[in-house]
């Protein structure tokens, strides 16, 4: 059944109509548009699907897009600054944290989410806050040099 | 689909007695779901904004924690961390930072898979669940309302709003060691979970054991107590790693051989025991023990 509902995306306050069932991944890109989140294993293991809400990352493809109402949610294209990229996002250009890509916006929202709660992260600390992203094609090691010299221009 | 959200209680177990199904976080509900192994229910009530349901209390009794809990919230309380520390290594483990953001202490009790994390932990240390329906409440302890793989004793009209836990005596400590294939978004091959006390002089005076995927439901060693007081930390991990693959009834799926899950799950007995006894000597072991250096490892 179709109803009315309520999300703040990025600042920005949307009213959609949609089937209570539905996931907030689905009617991100489906209703919203904003297809910069991506669908990846659609089982809650890869984290392509990466979002904040309320700053606290959460996979959107096993999340209720109803149970973000009244919540903020920020997505990928949320995170470049009126100055331009994000420092993570700089950071994975400078140091080569992406090849297909396909993993990289999860992979900013879980990083951003780390340095906005932890400034300055061990390795190990890193590790654990990307550990619900996987990526198929750099190893991860630049990944990780990448979210390092994040913390260090933040 | 119908979704209704409720504010307290009362309207939770309301929407519950005229069939309404609780969802919290969505971890388990949704994600099977789009596996396709249950449809949503026709009819769910949100109790993720309950603020009844949200705090961890101490008090006399011990320690009450509201079943709307995250994985992440658990691990940083400080008295769950210090007191309750199996549990804590237990929510340390469950997903990734993202699963402990939405999954819920009350979701994962419900949910009653026997590969779930927090079960041994809830059961070695005495955790009651608390029970609420329109017609009153009760509390079950955790034995009684696991009743096999996804089934529990409670009604279709109770919601489980709290966890309790008893004062933890002098000279105790407790840890949960799980045996994973990868450390993030994993469930427990097995897993084992061991409370403990010590005497003056180190020895195991009093023990419980509970064991993770390795039966329909979590399980609990029997005797696990009589075989090991008296015992130094070594001679009663040693008795518990017995003890555990007797008292193991595992499977065989893609995940681990029943042969390898009954070897394993005696592993990880002796390793949480050993843990668990450090801790109770007053070391410091960070969680999770899965994570400490030199704990994890063989010994």
């Amino acid at each position: 059944m179709s109803e009315s509902l309520s999300l703040t995306v990025n600042g920005v306050a949307y009213s959609v109509n949609v089937d209570m069932g539905r996931n907030l991944l689905s009617v991100l890109r489906g209703e919203l548009g904003l297809t910069g989140t991506k669908e990846g294993c659609d089982d809650c293991e890869c984290g392509a699907c990466m979002v904040l809400i309320d700053g606290k990352p959460v996979n959107s493809c096993s999340f209720l897009a109803v149970q973000a109402a009244d919540r903020s949610v920020t997505t990928i294209e949320g995170v470049v600054t009126p100055e331009g990229l994000d420092q993570v996002q700089q950071a994975f250009l400078e140091k080569g944290g992406v090849q297909c890509g396909f993993c990289t916006p999860g992979m900013i929202m879980s990083a951003r989410a780390l340095l906005d709660q932890c400034p300055d992260p061990s390795e190990e600390e890193i590790k654990i806050g990307l550990s619900g992203n996987l990526c198929r094609c750099t190893g991860y090691s630049r990944i990780l040099a990448a979210v390092a010299l994040a913390a260090a221009a933040d | 689909m119908t979704f209704t959200r409720a504010t307290t209680i009362e309207e939770a177990v309301t929407a519950m007695a005229a069939g309404a199904r609780p969802i919290a976080g969505g971890s388990d509900l949704v994600v099977g779901a789009r596996q396709g192994k249950a449809p949503l229910p026709d009819v769910l009530v949100a109790i993720d904004r309950i603020d009844d349901l949200r705090g961890i209390e101490t008090s006399g009794q011990g320690l009450r924690v509201g079943a709307g809990v995250t994985h992440a919230e658990l691990i940083g309380n400080e008295t769950v961390v210090s007191s309750y520390t199996a549990v804590a290594d237990a929510a340390a483990l469950v997903g990734s930072p993202a699963t402990r953001n939405v999954g819920t202490i009350g979701g994962n009790v419900m949910n009653a898979s026997p590969a779930m994390d927090t079960g041994a932990p809830l059961l070695v240390l005495d955790g009651h669940a608390v029970l609420k329906s329109v017609d009153g409440s009760r509390s079950v302890n955790m034995a009684d309302l696991w009743t096999g793989p996804g089934r529990t004793s409670a009604d279709p009209g109770e919601l489980c709003v709290a966890i309790e836990l008893p004062p933890q005596p002098e000279r105790s400590g407790s840890a949960y060691v799980r045996l994973e294939y990868r450390r993030a978004m994993e469930i427990a091959v097995v897993g084992a979970a061991a409370a403990v006390t010590v005497s003056e002089d180190g020895t195991i005076e009093t023990g419980r054991v509970a064991l993770t995927a390795v039966g329909p439901a979590i399980i609990e060693v029997a005797d696990a107590s009589v075989l090991m007081s008296g015992r130094d930390a070594k001679e009663a991990g040693a008795a518990a790693e017995t003890a555990a693959s007797k008292s193991a009834t595992p499977i065989s799926d893609l995940r681990a051989g029943d042969d390898y899950r009954r070897h394993t799950v005696g592993v990880m007995a002796r390793r949480a025991v050993k843990a668990a006894a450090a801790r109770a000597r007053g070391e410091t072991i960070a969680v999770p023990v899965n994570r400490s250096a030199g704990v994890g490892a063989a010994s």
